[in-house]
């Protein structure tokens, strides 16, 4: 059980803007947020609030128009791109409503494939992997490919591929948005005990309230602000 | 309709414009090549096209690299049948190098001309080259190639008949046909066994072939026995054929180069074709769940292969009007580029019909499988992939 | 290479699009047949040649002929040629040269009755220690002062009345082919041998059309040339015979290579469109794929790096194809007519490691610049925009 001391995730008037048409159209405007070690935050507000841009900032794979966003003291806005990919290698595990894992890889090989990006040994990768498979309860069915497993198996296979790397901070976007209940439950608790036995920071994007009820906190997003509980 | 679906193909095929633009441009691509390898195939055969049928070549049965004695002349006018005769010999000459490679030919210049008269000279012209026995006449294209002009002199190395040899341009001949060759180059043969007479006298007075011109080209086999007939059994028989016959006789001995580039000619609309189907293939898999909807709808399978095979020949279609409308100006810069070593680079009507019907046929065997996918594909299993 | 995206992750995206995949290699596996068939040709019809010429014998034309069938040698040079210090001798002292009359005949051939040019030999009877890869198979050689011939292998088959115990009437006389001789698929093999003299009176000769000499000692070729063509009384040069042979058919190996090459290059094109369709298809199907493999920390470079291997596989496997389907032409026979001895000669399809590395280098670059504007497009995708595309 890790305490939330210092924090992980700084952010300083960050602002976000799509231009449309010519049209610069306010994603995010002034947020200020920050995010202590340990933490297991849940982002709501409704659709296009900007929630999603939020997580994308956080993860580094987009790119704020202002402001700062600090993870574990470094300002990731200076990063360049191939600093950054290399910093979400590193340091961030990403969990997608839909999976995206890669259909003609195994469970075992969409796992392992993080560490494509380490200098970790085949035999290293092999232990690590089927460590975290045994951890999300598949450790039988590495050798199985994504079209043959249920949606629940699916998203395991995700966060195993999340935290195999071992990254401090896991984001997910809309994690049980295309589960059913059980399954939704089942994803909610592991992501729970990343929490508190491995210690990862947790930001997961949902926009029910279920899942935002397993989180440590909430916070809220209206037109691109935060704001207080509705 | 009929209206109806053409604007659905055209819709179709403008969905993936890139995809569409790169099929497009492969068929152009395929259907150039196509016409321009039969182009060089038809040029390969244009000595026998453009040979006529009231003229024989009598040569030494042995080969052509045998000669005659100049006295056969008077024995052939002689045979029935024949209205003119006129001898020649290769010449085989080297200008300047010997990849500079052009046709020349020693020529009775009294009576050569009256046998060809494809080959058009102004009248004047023709009498200086008569009455120069140093001098020469050139064929156009040759002309263009080396720029020789009348009052030019050409030098050659003799290969065959020793020596340095110069000629002077009297006159550039044009062809009256497209398919004359004119890259050509002939001059006197008196002046030829005049210098043989100096030099080699036992190769004067021989001559390489005789081209007989003959009164009615349907006695041509009847002429063609009775003037062997007169030198059987001589020190030197002879072989006369008609001038297509003789030419062919080229033509099949390089037959092997002529049958890899037919067959290569076709490899190429096998190569596209295997692009279009390509296309078609996966075209038709991202529409799945659309022609099932349009069988819910109540559309048949003769429908939906009606969209796909249109779409399909509709891209062939304006990939191949645009190769064979690149056809004519590839095919004057590439007949430009080889010079002689192709006298005769004309493109056929038939050429232009094959790549239509090449291209037709690919669009339409592109189209099989997916229409006969497309027709299998169950309403239900269809709408599934819509996801 | 850490960093990369395995391949086998590349190599089942290909596998999982059978059919496109087929289609694609299919085309370049026919653009790379003709491709390496060409260059298979080429190295045919040279070692054909360079196999006709024995390196240390020395061809002796009257200068400027270009080939033996246009060259003449008077009787009276022939001694100045044979006497040179320079030629070889044998135990018993005399020379090692055979004075040679090669003519066009004009056979028919056995399966169309059409005609073609035969180069026919007249040699003297040493000419079979001057050339030890010609060997009589069948038969027997012929015998000085009768009318008898022998044929080379490529002529027997391919030829009516060139069989051993068949006739063939020239000049004026019955030939009766007494043996069959094998000349190692040198450029012999497409000639009929005679006696010398007895061809020569056949088509009333006076001169030969070249003398072949053997060198005493190969580094005294300098001395012979030089002394043959600088002497007054003889208007020849002289060539080494491998030489003469590569000189011969300069033309048409000339005509195969670059005839071959531009349809190679230009049904390339075709192909490479192909590849670039196929790729831009599959870049197009896996949108989020990219986007995810990007959002792990795989950078642009390994997204473009993992497209172009995927595009190059595409054309490797097209290459393979097409060389194995290739590699069975070397059981087929080439005959055509050389155009500057007007004699055919038949050749085969020779593969070896040079072509065989060159048609693979050209499959894979055919594959690689099909791939490098679809695989651009992956890399240049921002990750947010293509993870919404899921």
């Amino acid at each position: 059980m890790s305490e939330a001391r210092a924090p992980l995730v700084e952010i300083r008037r960050l602002a976000k803007a799509y231009r449309r048409g010519g049209q610069a159209v306010p994603v995010l405007s002034d947020i200020n947020l920050e995010i202590a070690e340990g933490d297991f935050l849940a982002l709501m507000g409704p659709s296009g609030s900007g929630k999603s841009t939020l997580l994308n900032l956080i993860a580094g794979i987009d790119k704020p128009d202002a402001g700062e966003l600090r993870v574990a003291g470094e300002d990731i806005t200076r990063l360049s791109e191939a600093e950054l990919a290399d910093w979400r290698a590193a340091n961030v595990g990403f969990i997608f409503q839909f999976y995206n894992l890669m259909p003609v890889l195994t469970a075992f090989e969409n796992v392992e494939l993080p560490l494509m990006l380490t200098r970790l040994a085949r035999r290293e990768r092999r232990e690590r992997v089927d460590m975290m498979l045994s951890l999300v309860g598949l450790a039988e069915r590495a050798s199985h490919y994504p079209s043959e497993l249920s949606g629940g198996q699916k998203q395991r296979v995700a966060i195993a591929r999340a935290i195999v790397g071992d990254p401090r901070l896991i984001v997910a976007d809309e994690p049980t948005g295309d589960l059913d209940r059980v399954s939704a439950a089942e994803i909610l608790h592991l992501l729970q005990r990343l929490n508190r036995e491995l210690g990862k920071t947790v930001i997961m994007v949902t926009h029910d309230a279920n899942a935002a009820s397993a989180a440590r906190a909430v916070i809220h997003l209206e037109k691109g602000e935060l704001v207080a509980e509705p | 309709m009929t209206a109806h679906v053409l604007k659905l193909i055209v819709k179709n095929a403008l969905r993936h414009k890139l995809r569409t633009a790169l099929t497009a441009a492969g068929i152009v691509v395929a259907i150039l090549s196509f016409g321009l390898l039969q182009t060089v195939i038809g040029a390969w055969y244009a000595g026998a096209n453009a040979a006529s049928d009231a003229r024989l070549v009598t040569r030494n049965a042995i080969s052509l690299a045998f000669p005659m004695p100049l006295s056969y002349a008077s024995r052939i006018r002689a045979v029935d049948g024949v209205a003119a005769v006129t001898h020649a010999n290769w010449f085989g000459g080297v200008y300047q190098d010997p990849k500079n490679f052009f046709v020349q030919f020693a020529v009775d210049a009294r009576t050569y001309l009256d046998l060809f008269p494809e080959f058009r000279l102004s009248e004047a012209e023709r009498t200086a080259f008569v009455r120069d026995r140093k001098g020469a006449i050139v064929g156009r294209k040759l002309a263009n190639q080396y720029g020789f002009k009348v009052g030019d002199s050409i030098p050659l190395r003799g290969t065959i008949f020793p020596g340095q040899w110069e000629f002077v341009v009297r006159g550039i001949y044009d062809g009256g046909k497209p398919t004359t060759d004119t890259s050509q180059m002939l001059f006197q043969w008196d002046y030829l066994n005049e210098s043989m007479l100096k030099t080699f006298p036992r190769r004067a007075n021989q001559v390489g072939f005789y081209v007989v011109r003959i009164e009615n080209p349907d006695d041509a086999a009847a002429v063609s026995r009775a003037i062997d007939e007169q030198f059987k059994n001589s020190i030197a028989e002879t072989v006369t054929e008609t001038e297509k016959a003789f030419q062919l006789g080229f033509v099949s001995m390089s037959e092997a180069i002529v049958v890899a580039i037919r067959v290569v000619s076709f490899v190429v609309i096998v190569i596209i074709l295997a692009v279009m189907a390509n296309t078609m293939a996966m075209s038709a898999r991202e529409r799945l769940a659309e022609y099932a909807t349009l069988k819910a709808l109540g559309f048949g399978p003769a429908f939906l292969a009606t969209l796909i095979l249109g779409e399909s020949v509709a891209i062939c279609a304006a990939g191949a009007a645009a190769g064979i409308a690149l056809t004519f100006p590839v095919a004057a810069a590439f007949s430009a580029k080889m010079g002689t070593l192709f006298p005769v680079f004309h493109v056929e009507a038939s050429t232009l019909v094959m790549q239509a019907v090449a291209a037709l046929v690919v669009g339409l065997a592109a189209a099989v499988v997916p229409s006969l996918r497309s027709a299998r594909i169950s309403i239900v299993n269809g709408l599934r992939h819509a996801g | 290479m850490a960093s990369g995206i395995p391949v086998y992750y590349v190599a089942r995206n290909l596998w999982t699009r059978r059919l496109t995949t087929g289609l694609t290699a299919g085309g370049m596996a026919l653009v790379v047949f003709v491709f390496a068939v060409v260059l298979m040709l080429d190295e045919g019809l040279k070692r054909t040649l360079v196999t006709t010429g024995e390196y240390d014998n020395v061809v002796v034309t009257r200068r400027a002929s270009e080939t033996e069938i246009q060259s003449l040698i008077q009787r009276e040079q022939v001694p100045i040629v044979e006497t040179h210090p320079a030629v070889a001798l044998d135990r018993d002292g005399t020379a090692l040269v055979s004075r040679e009359l090669v003519v066009l005949i004009s056979l028919n051939k056995r399966n169309s009755e059409k005609p073609s040019n035969i180069a026919i030999r007249g040699v003297s009877p040493r000419a079979l220690e001057l050339r030890p890869q010609v060997k009589i198979v069948e038969g027997r050689m012929f015998e000085a002062g009768k009318s008898e011939i022998i044929a080379g292998s490529g002529i027997t088959r391919r030829f009516s009345g060139a069989g051993v115990g068949e006739r063939l009437r020239f000049g004026q006389r019955d030939w009766t082919v007494v043996g069959l001789f094998d000349a190692g698929n040198s450029g012999f093999d497409s000639e009929i041998w005679g006696d010398v003299e007895q061809l020569a009176q056949a088509f009333r000769r006076t001169t030969y059309s070249a003398v072949i000499v053997r060198l005493a000692d190969t580094r005294r070729f300098d001395q012979l040339k030089r002394d043959i063509e600088s002497d007054p009384r003889l208007t020849l040069e002289a060539k080494r015979e491998q030489v003469y042979y590569a000189d011969q058919s300069k033309a048409l190996s000339t005509f195969i290579s670059i005839l071959g090459l531009t349809l190679s290059i230009i049904f390339s094109v075709g192909a490479m469109i192909g590849a670039m369709i196929t790729m831009y298809a599959s870049v197009a199907n896996r949108v989020a794929e990219i986007g995810t493999l990007r959002a792990l920390g795989f950078r642009r470079r390994a997204i473009l790096a993992a497209f172009l291997m995927e595009s190059m596989l595409l054309g490797l496997v097209g290459g393979g194809v097409g060389l194995f389907f290739a590699s069975f032409m070397q059981l087929v026979t080439f005959s055509t007519m050389n155009f500057q001895s007007f004699a055919e000669l038949a050749f085969g399809f020779t593969l070896n490691g040079a072509i065989v590395a060159k048609s693979v280098a050209f499959a894979a670059i055919m594959g690689l610049v099909g791939g490098v504007l679809p695989a651009a497009r992956a890399a240049r995708m921002k990750i947010v925009d293509s993870l919404r595309a899921a």
